[in-house]
């Protein structure tokens, strides 16, 4: 296998984006990778995009050939591929580009992420999303995913003491870094008390434990390592890729507060890349609710499970602590458009190594992504490295 | 110069809190009632429609002035629930009051500023000489679905100004209107209730042609906010028309006498009007007030106003109708079966 590198990446602001359409969102962040390559629009031989439910946002299927032909590539007739795995397509499209590159299929490979999530009233996107749960089994039964989240959190607070303060901190720190962040779709810090004192949405969850509901797009390109200086001085190599599926449904786990998935995708991707754990310098996690935040960075071995609660008051995630976590915000600031979640992430740890996240930059060489889908059916992990 | 002659306004006298339409939809009254500011919303009796708060308003506006009804030329009603969907409410309303035959009348509707739109059209006619008076009313029964965010506010009441030339006792020195197809909220034909794209009515919405409209008038004008005593916003909650008074530099001391909505909720074509009677109930001889309505769909009408000598002169009785004041006070609470009932919501098969 060829050694990977992303050599360009592109982000939208991420927000209520009215009067930005779904293809032109991912025009603009194309570009924006692009123009951050120095590449023309021939020079790419693939594209991969992830994107959870343009079908039931915004009406529109096909979406591979759509965004080829909207970013001017349709007559060049390049593949294009749109992948989904609910919240975590993104993270999976970007695992296609890598394969792709690493196999020697292709060179220069677009891996995006898109979803204009706004175009819906409320009930329609939170039924969308529930989509990424079982829903015979889950959905018919009146699960949505707060609701499920809300389950593990339950569970989680009985099982290991967990308070609601410590559950607060984790949308209080998020909300810090995304005060930093020029593409947050949430730029206002919080204090524990609007966590607490925020509407309830399913208990023990509130409001502000909830990633929002979000448009954005992000695009990032790769290409063989070896040939990554022709495009860029700062190309971030991809160290490891590490992806694990697990049964659909919460309720079929061996254990609803560990996310397996987690678990075993964060193993591959420490491995590929041959690092350890305490080699890592920052992480970008999936905080669709404040109490996966939690289970992931216990999932993925950073500490023992029942302690990232402590460790998140305590401030050792913040931008300032012994690991980083979310410095852009993670899902709850940054905001959550499903579909480019995982792209932003590669983008936030790309703009981190390069040294050019103004305002929120940490000092490290290694970075780790990890995107899920659904309640942790899907996960995608990343490790990135100067 | 054209200006108002008279006004009124009716509020009818039941009232059902948030709180208890929260307690049926299993809600957080509190959540409700601070995000929109407002405490209860006023709702009409059983046989009260816009007809009927129409004919009240423009009474209470004829009782403060007297005028000859007969040099009445135009009466307009603006409203999004006109009982009938053809015949007009006007012509009850013309009829009520003694104005018919030798008017026109019509209805309008823009959302929540089909009454401001009926005060530019006289404004037009009564400028142009075509008539000596003209009638511009703004009300309703709002609409609002079971369940709905819009069931917490949407009220019912209604404000009637009648616009002339002879001793106005406040004159209108400009006006100026901002528009866009804008689908923020919206009701097709015969259906019941009105549907609206969430957060989508904010930004693109209200602040967009609020402000449109406002800042217009300001430049226009060449005025800034501190040259006014008073300003008036379409009040849909109470937390929109502070925030964009906000934005534009009004102060809290300027828009609080007509900032009516925690008490009586969203009257939408009566609410912009409802909040300059109530500006007008207290204001003084000079004091200059500065109006914005809004209406989905979406657009707003702005009015640089300047009170006269006459609002205190032995040709207006300010106090021969009752003010916005009074039509709050003393209201009659209900439950939310009894409002249920009130509001057609109980439907036999």
């Amino acid at each position: 296998m060829r050694k990977v590198a992303v050599i360009g990446v592109g982000c939208t602001p991420f927000g209520e984006k009215w009067e930005t359409s779904f293809r032109n969102l991912f025009v603009e962040a194309g570009a924006l990778a692009l123009e951050d390559a120095g590449l023309s629009g021939e020079q790419i031989d693939e594209m991969f995009v992830g994107n959870m439910s343009a079908g039931r946002f915004v009406e529109q299927e096909h979406v591979g050939a759509l965004i080829a032909d909207y970013a001017g590539l349709a007559t060049n007739h390049i593949p294009s591929t749109r992948v989904e795995a609910a919240c975590a397509s993104g993270g999976l499209a970007f695992r296609q580009a890598v394969t792709a590159v690493a196999s020697g299929m292709a060179d220069i490979v677009v891996a995006a992420g898109v979803e204009k999530m706004t175009d819906v009233g409320t009930g329609v996107s939170v039924d969308a999303l529930a989509g990424a749960a079982d829903r015979e089994w889950e959905g018919f039964a009146g699960a949505t995913f707060p609701g499920l989240y809300a389950m593990i959190a339950t569970e989680y607070m009985h099982r290991y003491g967990l308070t609601r303060e410590q559950l607060a901190a984790v949308a209080v720190k998020n909300h810090r870094n995304g005060a930093k962040n020029p593409r947050a779709q949430f730029r206002s810090e919080i204090t524990v008390d609007t966590v607490i004192n925020s509407s309830l949405v399913a208990d023990p969850l509130r409001l502000f434990d909830c990633s929002p509901i979000t448009d954005g797009a992000a695009a990032v390109i790769v290409a063989p390592l070896d040939r990554a200086r022709e495009f860029t001085d700062t190309p971030i190599r991809v160290l490891g890729s590490g992806q694990a599926t697990d049964t659909i449904s919460l309720h079929d786990r061996r254990d609803i507060c560990t996310l397996d998935a987690t678990m075993v995708a964060g193993e591959r991707a420490f491995h590929a890349a041959g690092v350890e754990r305490s080699q890592i310098d920052m992480i970008e996690v999936h905080d669709c609710f404040t109490i996966a935040e939690l289970c992931a960075i216990e999932d993925l071995g950073f500490c023992a499970k029942g302690q990232a609660g402590l460790l998140t008051e305590e401030g050792a995630t913040a931008l300032d602590g012994d690991l980083p976590v979310n410095p852009s915000g993670g899902l709850k600031a940054c905001g959550h458009p499903v579909g480019a979640t995982g792209i932003k992430q590669i983008y936030e740890i790309v703009t981190q190594l390069r040294g050019e996240a103004t305002g929120r930059q940490i000092d490290g060489e290694i970075g780790m992504t990890h995107n899920v889908g659904g309640t942790g059916a899907t996960v995608v992990c990343h490790i990135l490295g100067v | 110069m054209v200006g108002i002659v008279t006004y009124g306004v009716y509020i009818p006298r039941y009232r059902i809190r948030i709180e208890e339409i929260a307690r049926v939809w299993g809600a957080n009254a509190d959540d409700i009632s601070g995000g929109l500011g407002v405490r209860e919303k006023s709702v009409p009796d059983v046989d009260e429609d816009t007809i009927t708060i129409s004919v009240e308003a423009a009474r209470n506006a004829l009782a403060r002035r007297p005028i000859d009804v007969e040099a009445l030329g135009a009466v307009y009603v603006g409203s999004e629930s006109h009982p009938y969907a053809v015949k007009p409410t006007a012509c009850t309303v013309g009829e009520a009051i003694g104005a018919t035959p030798h008017m026109t009348a019509a209805d309008y509707e823009f959302a929540c500023k089909a009454g401001t739109a009926g005060v530019q059209t006289c404004m037009g006619l009564v400028k142009s000489g075509m008539m000596r008076y003209g009638m511009a009313i703004g009300a309703d029964v709002a609409q609002g679905a079971p369940g709905d965010a819009l069931e917490y506010t949407a009220a019912a009441g209604g404000a009637a100004f009648i616009l002339g030339t002879d001793e106005p006792i406040a004159e209108i020195n400009h006006t100026c209107s901002f528009t866009t197809d804008t689908p923020d909220f919206w009701r097709r034909e015969g259906q019941a209730f009105p549907r609206h794209g969430g957060r989508f009515t904010g930004e693109p919405g209200y602040f967009k042609h609020v402000q449109g409209a406002a800042l217009q008038m300001l430049e226009d004008m060449g005025t800034k906010p501190s040259d006014y005593a008073f300003a008036v916003f379409h009040q849909p909650n109470a937390k929109f028309p502070q925030r964009v008074a906000g934005m534009l530099g009004f102060s809290r001391d300027q828009i609080t006498p007509g900032l009516v909505v925690p008490r009586l909720g969203n009257t939408y074509s009566g609410s912009s009007l409802i909040g300059l009677a109530a500006t007008l109930d207290i204001a003084e001889p000079g004091d200059r007030i500065f109006v914005t309505s809004f209406g989905s769909g979406a657009g707003s009408d702005a009015f640089d106003i300047e009170v006269t000598d006459a609002i205190e002169s032995g040709v207006f009785a300010r106090e021969a109708a009752p003010s916005v004041e009074q039509l709050l006070a003393n209201p009659v609470y209900m439950d939310y079966a009894q409002y249920a009932r009130h509001k057609g919501k109980i439907v036999m098969q």
